[in-house]
């Protein structure tokens, strides 16, 4: 093939009414870096019903083209009009990368429209890179993240990746920047649209996001019950913090699972972390071991967690936690 | 009902320790399961198969030694078992096993396809996305839980960041389960005595129906240009203390970080 | 010979495992605090077929044999040998004697349910003055033409308060000693039947072990179980099978002791190492693991023989006989290992040593293992 005639990197960017996601915005910024090695544009492609107005934060964000796909058909994300949307565009302007952000949404579209398009997918990408060929290097985490893989996609364009949220770093904003937007109509073929709608419903105790908070206190088996998981909320709340755990306490039902951290939580970057309970499991560093600074506390000296804390406590949660809070609202 | 389940052998990676000295994988002694999030799909189906009677079908790509999960499958209420095995298949990505997969279901009857929304040694989550793609079937991802109205509507349960949604298709389709959506039931004793009795169907390349040319590493896009394990991280300072000393010790970190004054 | 595993053998002890992990071992403490039998886990057990594992599927069992049945209750006692013993008590003392001298009628009428789970059995042998000496039944039946009347009690049954069928031993004509003892199926809802105290227990304190009492117990002329005057005999062929249970669940003990053992051993730090780095323990442990084995050796040859087919009363009788002191030599060392940890509740061998002492007791005691294979041996 040649591979001369792809050009750019796009970014999907992933509104939810009308809201652009952070991770397209993180994309956008490592998309800038990435467009730069190679000499290339930033194009962020935006679908949605009345989202025009959030191409100029495209722009702003870093991209240098806009393709808007405005319709009715694509106001809320389904695999089958996003996936023929985003196809036709890739076939006319023959993109040489697609970054998506891998959330729910973007690994519903992306295997889909990497088949459609007959090319490679790499998943959750931790890290993206241009080699001197000019190839994109997609690094990612492999056996439950006990490895990491480098990957590459030499023979097919687009290259495709989809890149795990709270990682890249999202550019400055910057109002003065110029781009170009382009309006792209869709030909639907709604006999394809198989799937309905019925209802989206978000949980109530869903509205926090662990990944904005600066800090977090975590907590693992060792906290005990909800009891101790309260006590955990008490001290939390005396320093601003945001609570968060491990799988085992979601798997109590304890916490609920958009507070866990972990493989197949979320990934977190607080500038302080408290793992307290934690034992450090290898699925749960991964969601957290990129923190600023870690403070763990646990029973067991050899709790792997002491290999990653830059501050460890050989100690009782259930009995420094209390004393904690009771020293901080002094 | 026809349902087909994919189900993949993989290393229990939760098992996995890593060598305090070199930092590489310890691979020996890991025991290798039935992915968790396929037995989520297959016990998905099984309940199906509970409510309103279903032949259920497992499918899996792998070496000879997956056979093992076939039973396993059997021991759980599985009707049929296919193992997909050829060397033609090796070395394949995302893409070049979700065709190879599609060249066998292209061959079979179904009323519905189930994966495992990713597996844990890949932890991709492509191909059942990939698959509905290759036989132009609807699919649903992150699926937390089916009900059927016993013609061909599906109304699920799909998980999202923020909550749930509630979808509708009609069969045929893909639908990829989480194995949080419910307690994948024990093999009962009889399923297992039982489990060897029945045959599993081992077919290759000339069994299937898929163009050559996209199986294999031959048909794999995307290649591993390295794999390393991750550096282990230096370990911090470690205190042996009475609690109100750990105490003391926290709070003097939160004073030098300006969290308190 | 082959002693390795069968690719069946593997996948049962992979569900029997993960079973007994996730569901038997984080109820063992309570049930033993509480003194509480774990019907939860008996019909969690019923759905799997584990309730009726060696008998047919049409008669509503697992269509397994004695050797699948040997490692559940191995594996289950080995987090819990409450857990264990009900399993045990129901399969062998009470299915297995229906099976193996009942009539086709009453196979069909009383296996599909037992063998389900749905309902629960015990065994009547023992009574307060005939223990080892099980010859001096003082339980009665008497033909009443159309039916049987049995005046007696039992105890120290397992199961008890639970239970829906009870194979019951009595004297049908006291004038023939043991040539005179019959067996009866008693089900529970027999007029003139009844479940007496509830025994407290050493250990295996989540086993329901009561009295059974009959009083002008009304027991229907079908419910012989065998002929008239062969009870002994039903008896002890019946204890032989349960004796491979006992053993399995001894062994289970020893090696749920043995695997805390090693690893409290591996992380306990004295005089600047781990006590596993000593000797003393090395040499302990090699020689319990020895014994532990040979156990478990012992234990499948039995229930191999069982399912051959092959006369197995000597073997049932050694391996119960070696298990059973096996489990309490491993227990009391495993307590002696862990120190002043292992004699308080936070560890769980403490419980372990007190499960074990029953298993050396009953479904014959020591003394009993050594009558049998002595008099096979002398013969």
């Amino acid at each position: 093939m040649d591979k001369t005639i792809y050009k750019d990197v796009y970014v999907f960017i992933e509104q939810r009414e009308g809201v652009i996601q952070s991770v397209s915005l993180e994309l956008l910024g490592k998309a800038v870096e990435l467009a730069a090695k190679s000499g290339e544009k930033v194009c962020a492609l935006l679908l949605g019903d009345n989202i025009k107005g959030l191409a100029d934060d495209c722009i702003a964000y870093g991209a240098d083209k806009v393709i808007v796909a405005d319709s009715p058909q694509l106001k809320h994300y389904m695999t089958e009009p996003y996936t023929q949307a985003l196809y036709q565009i890739g076939v006319k302007f023959e993109p040489s990368i697609i970054l998506i952000g891998a959330t729910t949404i973007g690994r519903d579209l992306g295997p889909r429209l990497s088949a459609r398009l007959s090319t490679g997918l790499t998943a959750d990408c931790t890290a993206l890179e241009i080699s001197d060929e000019g190839n994109l290097m997609m690094t990612r985490p492999a056996f439950g993240g006990n490895m990491m893989a480098t990957i590459t996609c030499k023979e097919h364009r687009p290259q495709m990746s989809t890149v795990r949220p709270g990682v890249m770093c999202t550019a400055p904003r910057n109002e003065s920047r110029k781009g170009e937007i382009i309006n792209f109509l869709p030909v639907f073929d709604s006999s394809k649209f198989r799937v309905r709608l019925l209802e989206t419903v978000k949980e109530e105790r869903n509205l926090v996001d662990i990944t904005e908070a600066n800090i977090l206190v975590s907590g693992g088996r060792g906290v005990g019950n909800s009891e101790g998981f309260d006590k955990l909320r008490e001290f939390a709340q005396t320093i601003g913090a945001e609570v968060s755990s491990s799988r085992a306490l979601v798997d109590a039902g304890i916490v609920g699972h958009n507070r866990q951290v972990g493989q197949t939580g979320k990934t977190v970057r607080p500038d302080l972390y408290f793992a307290l309970g934690i034992s450090g499991a290898i699925q749960h560093l991964a969601g957290m071991e990129e923190s600023d600074y870690i403070i763990a506390i646990n029973k067991d000296k050899y709790a792997p967690i002491f290999q990653s804390s830059d501050l460890g406590i050989v100690g009782d949660v259930k009995k420094i936690v209390p004393l904690l809070t009771e020293r901080l609202k002094r | 009902m026809k349902i087909i389940v994919c189900i993949k052998q993989v290393p229990d990676t939760t098992e996995i320790k890593l060598d305090p000295v070199t930092g590489t994988m310890i691979r020996e002694g890991v025991p290798s399961i039935m992915n968790p999030d396929d037995k989520g799909g297959l016990e998905m189906a099984l309940k199906l198969k509970d409510e309103f009677g279903a032949e259920i079908t497992v499918i899996t790509m792998g070496p000879l030694k997956a056979e093992a999960i076939i039973r396993e499958a059997f021991a759980m209420g599985a009707d049929k078992g296919v193992l997909l095995s050829d060397r033609k298949f090796a070395g394949a990505d995302t893409l070049a096993t979700s065709n190879t997969l599609a060249g066998a279901l292209r061959t079979m009857d179904f009323d519905i396809i189930i994966t495992g929304r990713q597996a844990i040694d890949g932890d991709t989550a492509q191909v059942g996305p990939q698959i509905a793609e290759h036989l132009d079937l609807p699919q649903i991802t992150y699926v937390e839980d089916v009900k059927y109205d016993g013609n061909r509507k599906l109304t699920v349960k799909k998980a999202t960041e923020e909550g749930y949604q509630i979808l509708e298709v009609e069969t045929p389709c893909v639908l990829t389960v989480l194995s949080s959506a419910n307690k994948a039931r024990y093999m009962s004793v009889c399923g297992i005595v039982e489990a060897f009795d029945k045959d599993i169907d081992i077919w290759g390349f000339e069994q299937i129906n898929v163009n050559e040319k996209k199986l294999g590493l031959g048909g794999s896009p995307t290649r591993v240009a390295k794999s390393f394990t991750r550096g282990a991280k230096s370990a911090g300072q470690l205190h042996e203390v009475e609690p109100h000393e750990a105490v003391e010790i926290i709070v003097n970190k939160l004073k030098e970080k300006f969290i308190i004054r | 010979m082959d002693f390795s595993l069968s690719k069946e053998q593997e996948l049962f002890l992979q569900m029997i495992r993960e079973f007994a992990e996730k569901e038997v071992k984080p109820l063992a403490a309570e049930i033993d605090e509480q003194e509480r039998f774990p019907m939860e886990t008996v019909k969690k057990m019923a759905k799997l077929g584990i309730m009726g594992i060696p008998f047919p599927v049409e008669y509503g069992g697992a269509g397994g044999n004695n050797q699948l049945y040997s490692m559940c209750v191995e594996e289950l006692s080995k987090a819990c040998a409450t857990t264990g013993v009900v399993v045990s008590a129901h399969t062998s003392l009470c299915c297995a004697p229906i099976w193996e001298h009942g009539t086709e009628e009453q196979k069909r009428k009383y296996l599909p349910k037992l063998a389900s789970g749905e309902w629960i059995g015990t065994f009547g042998l023992t009574e307060p003055n005939a223990g080892t000496d099980a010859g001096g039944q003082q339980t009665v039946a008497v033909d009443m033409g159309d039916h049987w009347l049995l005046n007696g009690s039992k105890i120290f049954i397992t199961n008890a308060a639970y239970s829906d069928v009870n194979i019951i031993i009595a004297m049908t004509d006291k004038s023939q000693g043991t040539r005179g003892i019959s067996a009866f199926i008693v089900e529970t809802k027999f007029p003139g039947f009844s479940v007496g105290k509830k025994e407290k227990k050493m250990g295996i304190r989540g086993s329901a072990t009561c009295e059974l009492i009959m009083e002008n117990c009304i027991v229907p002329k079908e419910n012989l179980l065998g002929q008239v005057g062969k009870g002994f005999g039903i008896a002890m062929k019946t204890l032989d099978g349960g004796r491979i249970g006992i053993a399995s669940q001894a062994l289970g003990i020893a090696q749920g002791a043995m695997d805390e053992t090693i690893k409290y051993t591996k992380e306990r730090k004295q005089f600047g190492k781990p006590i596993s780095a000593f000797q003393n323990t090395q040499f302990q442990l090699a020689d319990l693991e020895t014994k532990i084995q040979a156990s478990r050796l012992l234990v499948r040859s039995a229930a191999w023989k069982k399912d051959q087919k092959l006369p197995y009363s000597t073997d049932a009788a050694m391996c119960k006989l070696f298990a059973a002191e096996t489990a309490m030599e491993m227990t009391t060392k495993a307590v002696q290992f862990h120190g002043g940890y292992g004699y308080t509740r936070e560890y769980p061998v403490e419980r372990m040593m007190r499960d074990a002492k029953i298993t050396e007791i009953y479904e014959g005691t020591s003394e009993v293992q050594k009558m049998v294979i002595a008099a096979h041996i002398l013969k």
